[in-house]
């Protein structure tokens, strides 16, 4: 019956199969509907199994048929089928037939399924293998590509030998995409017979020289896939492919950067060599990024870095624009392994701008951030609001974002930071929430100024309503106590109130540890949690239970007589626990602490083994040894050693033989774009010119310095050479050549001036002189005054920071001439320089940012201003408005002494009004005094640092007569810090560097309100954000005026009228970030009182507190 | 490098699967489905999982799970970067890039992906180049091809891989040449509850919609390029030119593709084009809370905002909310507790608002946390950082082409904490 039923059914469907032919003969178009009819059909009334076979029957029948469309029709439902994992393999036969179609279509698919099936049906893929070996022969580039492509992905291994044969023809290929296929059959052939490997290397080899862009990639990937550690193959090409780099398309680029960054670990040594001092000034470094400071660095050193060194480093810098993630990340890596560590920080912004990407790529780069901020906080330091969290984050994003932030906390921005967390703290997501008290806890231990103000944050999160915030408050908090043990007592008895109201285990188990740990310091309560403890013991989870059993233990040594039954109790329901651990533990505690004639001597030092004194924990970033791994790496990802992982290897201590890269035709580099091409011929000459001068030179065993010095001179050659604007360049010079000679002139004056140097540049002057037909081709012949600009500009660079002579001054002009030859070799960094100020005619502010930017931000800035304050009506109550202050005490202090500023004296003081050019800014009033006996001409301010430092400066003041003064103001902003900020004074001929270090109550600004609103006000800045302390005053203080006096004088606060007679208020509002600053003081009975300051700023409260504390202590 | 492809749909089921070199089962995607159950929400699927064998890395775009399988070390980024690139090629030959598209375009999607990939490394991203490889289905080819017989594939074999120009397909030929510029900034914000700014910056793109006959060599020059703090280009573009004039210089690809995208640098101040008044308050024991919010624009330069949309996820408390819109719908999603509040337009004159109460669970605390808002919204005919385009001029090609350029503001992730 069964067996009628199908027969009958299969005749249906072939019947209506046949109808479909019919139709599909006829071209209608309806087919598509019909087969999917009749697939529902099938499916309804037959199990699966037969559907596949009647339905693979069906297939067989229309890839025989003889009409293209069928079968075209058949192979798509084919490709349908593999694409949703099942199995068409029984088709094969019926498919190989057709890989000789002439339509491409068709074929394609074909190959599609070629690939996929051959692996199971060897034999019959041999079928096919004739029609791939004619194709190789075929005069179309492209099919001798494809069919190498689908060849060698068979996996077959009996044709191993017909592969490597077609891949070695292919690599001779004069077609550069063929060549390409043949660098990815490379690859497969490899991975299906790792013994051709001999012969493969010598295909790589051979590809590895070749000069297309769109081999280099793919053989670089073979290259890493089949001999990675044969990097002798690496040192012909190198220069070659740190110069294709820039054209090779966005995947092979990211393979050869990090191929290269292995390389350059292995050949060039260490740019660190003094990285002790790097690391020390690391904040100097990195504000004072310019060219110039850089240079004088590596001139101090002996270290001289490799000009193919420098070369990879330079070439792949433009890569950072890439729109490629992958790319950037790659860049980044290599600078992070290889570049000085000055130089690292360009890296910074590209991958900030990363995280505006993908969720994804926002994980991966957040996570390479983050190892890098341990060891680099001041390179993402400026970027912190990056890292900010929102509310829509994922969670593994923002546990991301909480370790950066963390890593970048400091004495400085520790108070946003802690804000920041406060709110985080707050969100919903608890497992983040919890995350962010973790934090909170490692900033606590890092920064120890906030420790205090951390712990009480997180004492008062213990009343919250969240378990797992209370469990892991309870947790950071005993890591808290534990390093700063003393004076804590009030926090563990707050605990200890807590404790029955806390279910999560580790949690309870943290509390007791606290309670046995700091008995002695609580020794009333510790005794009644054990007694309740022993009541519920059996109801406990095993930490807890082991946790109490060493609280009994440890009160039994202390405090034996109220605890003794208790602890003897305890043990014995111990010894009866379920879990081997507890019994285990309740022995040793017992034969440990209670005497008997068996214990012997260990009993003795119970007290010394239970309660020594325990090392804190460090609480430190998950991150820490994560830079184990190569930055960018799947196994960095991972933090495990992934599979076909390479290790980077430590920098040799000897730099291996350097002359191995030299190669000795000069290869014509391939044109990418008529600009760039222009100028890419130039570069390779003038590159291996470079070589041979460099050859000469180590001949002549010249000095460290003169090594240093050409050695730059050597790679900044090569970057004028590869700049695309070197052709301007020479036309400026040429046009502007007069004022180029002055102004060299001068510049030279400053640089060339000791004398040592000078004799070193005659030394030299042999082998440079050679070199220069070559390395100044461009510029020197065009006309004369190239070099003299070149000459000064480079020297300037190579010795700015040489003190100036004036004497020197004079002669220095005479001095250009006769130097010109001997130093035209080097480099013309400065050229560069100034024809970007050539060409930025067009639009000048490009270059000089900071003061074009003040006005306009100011513009936006009050408009917003105003708008926060018609917004904040809605919060804050109208009354509190920041005023001008009543009180001004005008104290002065010395900016610069007229001995040390050659007769130009400073004085500033805090002129305590708004200010004018930025309401963010604090006003300096600043009088200049010319004390000398000539006039001072163009006084103005000059660099400032930290780089970032808001300025607004005075304008300049043409003349200073002698014995005249003249007051100025200026504005600056803080940032709500003490940092100092630091400029330079200059005048005409001088500069000197002063500072100005605010007093903390100077960044404030009063601001009046109604007692209610006061506290008000207060009511909402409690835990962390209050801080008080209780003072003695001086006796002649105790008056109220007198105490608003020394406040204000202390302080630009403003008074708040008070009611009641011992309490005095005062509010203000800091300049910057306008955070409410709110001071009482609560007059005690014998001129002692409570001053309490209330601020989100929480370093600024405590260094207000103290500042507050002084003033009033002194009469 | 990367072995295999699976694509998995919301509901946990593999509707693709493609392999590059041998097979991988797709069992291995079972420590996929692992780790998604222990992720709560699917944003929350660790991009990279490690499993005994092989590493899978995924991504998750238009609720699809682009899981790569991955057998040896290789840059992670490297991988997604190349999903969100197939992801974007399949958007661009299909309109969409959903569950049902891709399993109508399963042949296209597969040969896509052939030639995306050779043995796993990427062989043609460029959509140039591919639509030269592979012709983008349209309504009319389907029922042409399906009429005539003749295929999607390309017949000439693409030069675009061999050009200088890779980017470029050869012999592009309009009737009307034109090139349009899109420059669309964005503003990604922070508000604290106080209305001040914690932190705001403007990215920026310029998109463009390039149809000109032959190899025409554009240059785009900005009045005021010095906003440019940090660019990323298109490959076209001649970095050289751009560090030294500050000018684009490029040969564009032919149709549309992104030309540059920026960032706008941190010390100008950022114009934030709405406000938001908001009093959303739980009381303790009463299980009713107050919700409501009033928008205005601030700074808009006399533009007007529009297309503007809230939302706000609720705290889990919530169980419904009563509320009265001034203007525009609001929705309420009780399951997710997703507030959004579709505005419209801002009208300056009359502040939208969104008042009412909300209902909480009887019996449950106060929630701790108050919502955090999120906003949208378009500004057309300005870039918030005042970025003008100068000037655009064409060399090497002799017609002249129509040119325009667009400028637009949105918020990008503009969060208000309240």
């Amino acid at each position: 019956m069964d067996v009628g039923f199908s027969s009958l059914r299969s005749e249906a469907v072939g019947a209506m199969r046949t109808a479909l032919v019919s139709a599909e003969n006829l071209q209608l178009t309806l087919k598509t509907e019909l087969s999917q009819e009749e697939q529902a059909l099938t499916h309804t009334k037959s199990s699966p199994k037969e559907t596949h076979k009647t339905g693979n029957e069906d297939l067989k029948e229309m890839l025989e048929s003889n009409k293209d469309s069928l079968k075209l029709e058949a192979m798509k439902r084919v490709v349908g089928l593999i694409a949703k994992g099942k199995n068409a393999s029984e088709l094969f036969p019926a498919v190989v037939k057709n890989v000789a179609s002439k339509n491409i279509e068709l074929k394609k698919l074909v190959y599609v399924y070629l690939v996929r099936y051959a692996e199971e049906q060897q034999d019959l893929a041999l079928l096919s293998i004739s029609t791939f070996q004619r194709a190789l022969k075929d005069p179309n580039q492209f099919i001798r590509g494809s069919a190498l492509r689908v060849l060698s992905s068979i996996r077959v291994p009996i044709i191993v030998p017909i592969m490597m044969l077609a891949i070695k023809e292919a690599a001779a290929d004069l077609s550069p995409y063929v060549r390409k296929t043949s660098a990815h059959a490379i690859q497969k052939l490899y991975s299906m017979d790792p013994d051709q490997k001999e012969q493969l290397i010598e295909v790589i080899e051979k590809l590895l020289k070749d000069k297309s862009t769109l081999v280099a990639g793919s053989v670089v990937m073979a290259f890493e896939e089949v001999c990675p550690d044969r990097i002798d193959l690496i040192h012909k090409n190198y220069r070659k492919l740190c110069n294709l780099l820039v054209d090779v398309e966005e995947w092979g680029q990211v393979v050869i950067i990090s191929m290269l960054t292995r390389y350059a670990r292995t050949q060039f040594t260490s740019p660190w060599k003094e990285g002790a001092m790097f690391d020390e000034n690391n904040e100097k470094a990195f504000y004072d990024s310019d060219s110039e400071e850089k240079k004088d660095q590596t001139e101090a050193q002996p270290y001289i870095m490799d000009p193919d060194h420098r070369l990879l480093l330079r070439n792949t810098k433009p890569l950072l624009q890439s729109r490629n993630t992958a790319v950037v990340m790659s860049v980044a890596q290599l600078y992070w392994h290889l570049a000085p560590k000055h130089e690292v920080n360009i890296v910074t912004k590209s991958l900030v701008r990363l995280l505006r990407s993908h969720r994804e790529v926002q994980y991966i780069v957040l996570q390479n951030i983050a190892t890098m901020s341990i060891q680099r906080k001041g390179m993402f330091e400026p970027f912190m609001k990056s890292f900010y969290v929102r509310s829509t984050d994922a969670t593994h994003i923002k546990t991301l974002k909480l370790e950066i932030l963390t890593n970048l906390a400091n004495e400085a921005n520790i108070s946003t930071i802690l804000r920041e967390f406060q709110t985080y703290v707050k969100s919903q997501d608890k497992a983040f929430a919890a995350a962010t008290i973790q934090a909170i806890g490692r900033c606590a231990t890092n920064i120890s100024e906030v420790t205090d103000t951390c712990l009480n944050g997180l004492v008062l999160l213990l009343s919250n309503r969240d378990e797992t915030v209370v469990a892991e408050s309870v947790v950071v908090i005993k890591k808290l106590l534990q390093t700063q043990p003393t004076q804590h007592s009030e926090i563990i008895k707050h605990m200890a109130k807590l404790f029955d109201n806390i279910t999560v285990s580790m949690a309870r188990a943290s509390i007791l540890w606290l309670m046995g740990e700091y008995c002695e310091r609580v020794p009333k309560i510790a005794p009644d949690v054990l007694r309740k403890m022993a009541k519920t013991f059996t109801a406990e989870e095993d930490i807890v239970k082991l946790q109490t059993v060493n609280l009994a233990a440890k009160l039994y040594l202390t405090n034996s007589k109220q605890t003794k039954l208790l602890t003897q109790y305890i043990l014995n329901l111990g010894k009866y626990d379920q879990s081997y651990d507890i019994r285990d533990r309740t022995r040793f505690i017992r034969q440990l602490i209670v005497p008997n004639e068996k214990s012997g001597a260990l009993n003795k030092y119970a007290r010394r083994i239970l309660l020594a004194p325990k090392p804190a924990p460090v609480l430190e970033s998950a991150f820490k040894d994560r830079d184990r791994y190569q930055l960018g790496t799947l196994s960095h990802s991972l933090n495990t050693k992934a599979a076909g992982y390479l290790e980077l290897s430590d920098w040799p201590a000897v730099a291996p033989d350097q002359s191995v890269r030299n190669v000795e035709v000069i290869e014509p580099v391939q044109e990418w774009a008529p600009l760039v091409g222009k100028t890419k011929k130039p570069k390779s000459d003038k590159f291996y010119s470079d070589d041979e001068e460099e050859k000469e030179e180590e001949r002549s065993k010249s000095s460290g310095s003169e090594d240093s010095s050409s050695s730059s001179s050597s790679s900044s050659s090569d970057e004028s050479g590869s700049e695309s604007e070197e052709e301007s360049s020479e036309e400026s010079d040429k046009t502007s050549s007069d004022s180029g000679k002055s102004s060299s002139g001068s510049e030279k004056s400053s640089s060339e001036s000791e004398p040592e140097q000078k004799k070193k540049k005659k030394m030299t002057k042999a082998p440079q002189k050679k070199s220069k037909p070559t390395a100044a081709f461009s510029d020197s012949d065009e006309n004369g005054n190239g070099p003299v600009a070149q000459a000064s500009s480079s020297s300037a660079e190579s010795s700015s920071d040489s003190e100036t002579d004036s004497e020197d001054d004079s002669d220095s002009d005479s001095h250009a001439t006769q130097q010109k030859k001997k130093r035209d070799v080097k480099s013309k960094p400065k050229v560069e320089v100034k024809s970007k100020v050539e060409v930025s005619l067009l639009d000048l502010d490009d270059f000089s940012p900071a003061p074009t930017n003040a006005p306009k931000s100011l513009v936006v800035s009050s408009s917003l201003l105003s708008d926060l304050e018609g917004l904040s009506l809605s919060n804050i109550s109208s009354t509190m408005q920041v005023t001008t202050p009543s009180f001004g005490p005008v104290k002065t202090y010395e900016l610069l002494h007229h001995m040390t500023g050659k007769g130009l004296s400073a004085k500033y003081h805090f002129s305590r009004q708004p200010c004018l050019y930025q309401p963010s800014m604090v006003a300096v009033q600043v009088i200049l005094t010319n004390s000398s006996d000539h006039s001072l001409e163009e006084i103005h301010i000059g660099d400032r640092s930290p780089a970032s430092l808001n300025i607004h400066c005075f304008n300049t003041i043409e003349r200073l007569e002698p014995e005249a003064s003249v007051t100025v103001s200026m504005g600056i902003d803080f940032s709500d810090s003490t940092q100092a900020a630091n400029f330079q004074l200059c005048t005409k001929e001088d500069q000197f560097s002063v500072s100005i270090q605010p007093a903390v109550g100077e960044l404030l600004m009063p601001s009046t309100m109604t007692e209610q609103d006061f506290s008000k006000e207060q009511g909402k800045l409690l835990g962390m954000n209050e801080t008080s302390a209780t003072i003695t005053m001086a006796t002649a203080n105790t008056s109220s005026q007198a105490i608003s006096k020394q406040v204000l004088c202390a302080a630009n606060v403003g008074v708040v009228s008070s009611s009641a007679n011992n309490f005095h208020r005062f509010a203000g509002r800091t300049v910057s970030s306008r955070a409410l600053v709110l001071v009482s003081l609560e007059l005690k009975e014998s001129s002692t009182a409570l001053l309490t300051i209330n601020t989100e700023k929480s370093v600024m409260a405590s260094m207000l507190l103290r500042d507050l504390k002084q003033a009033l202590a002194q009469a | 490098m990367i072995h295999s492809l699976f694509l998995i749909n919301a509901s946990g089921d593999i509707f693709l699967e493609k392999h590059w070199k041998s097979v991988v089962s797709r069992s291995v995607c079972d420590y996929f489905f692992e780790a998604q159950e222990r992720a709560t929400e699917p944003e929350n699927v660790p991009p990279v999982i490690p499993t005994p064998h092989h590493y899978l890395i995924s991504v998750l775009r238009h609720r699809i799970y682009f899981v790569a399988v991955i057998q040896s070390e290789v840059p992670p980024l490297f991988v997604i970067e190349f999903l969100h690139r197939v992801v974007d090629t399949f958007q661009d030959y299909f309109g969409v890039c959903t569950e049902a598209a891709i399993k109508d375009n399963v042949v296209v999607v597969y040969e896509l992906l052939e030639e995306m990939l050779d043995n796993g490394f990427p062989l043609a991203t460029e959509s140039n180049i591919l639509k030269e490889l592979i012709k983008p289905p349209t309504i009319l080819r389907t029922m042409v091809n399906t009429i005539t017989g003749s295929t999607n594939v390309g017949e000439q074999l693409p030069t675009g891989q061999l050009s200088v120009v890779p980017w470029r397909r050869t012999g592009v030929k309009y009737t009307n040449n034109e090139a349009y510029f899109d420059v669309v900034e964005e503003i990604d914000a922070i508000i604290d509850k106080s209305g001040s700014t914690i932190t705001a910056e403007i990215q920026g793109v310029i998109d463009a919609c390039v149809k000109l006959t032959g190899m025409p060599d554009l240059t785009l020059s900005f009045m005021n390029p010095r906003l440019l703090d940090d660019v990323s280009f298109h490959p076209c573009v001649r970095f050289k030119r751009w560090e030294a004039e500050r000018i684009l210089s490029f040969i564009p690809p032919d149709g549309n593709f992104r030309l540059l995208s920026y960032h706008v640098s941190s010390q100008n101040l950022v114009a934030i084009p709405v406000y938001i008044k908001h009093n959303i308050t739980f009381r303790e024991g009463s299980s009713q809370g107050r919700f409501d919010l009033t928008l205005g624009p601030k700074q808009t330069m006399g533009k007007a905002v529009e297309s503007v949309l809230v939302s706000s996820q609720l705290p889990r408390g919530v169980l419904n909310a009563n509320l009265n819109p001034s203007q525009g719908t609001y929705t309420f999603d009780p399951v997710t507790k997703m507030l959004s509040w579709d505005v419209g337009k801002i009208n300056p004159q009359k502040l939208p608002s969104l008042k009412g109460t909300m209902s909480l669970q009887a019996g449950a605390s106060k929630p701790d946390e108050n919502p955090t808002i999120n906003i949208q919204l378009k500004i057309q005919q300005m870039a918030i950082s005042g970025l003008k385009v100068n000037r655009l001029d064409m060399y090497g090609e002799k017609y002249k082409p129509f040119k325009g350029i667009k400028y637009m503001t949105k918020a990008g992730k503009f969060q208000v904490r309240t």
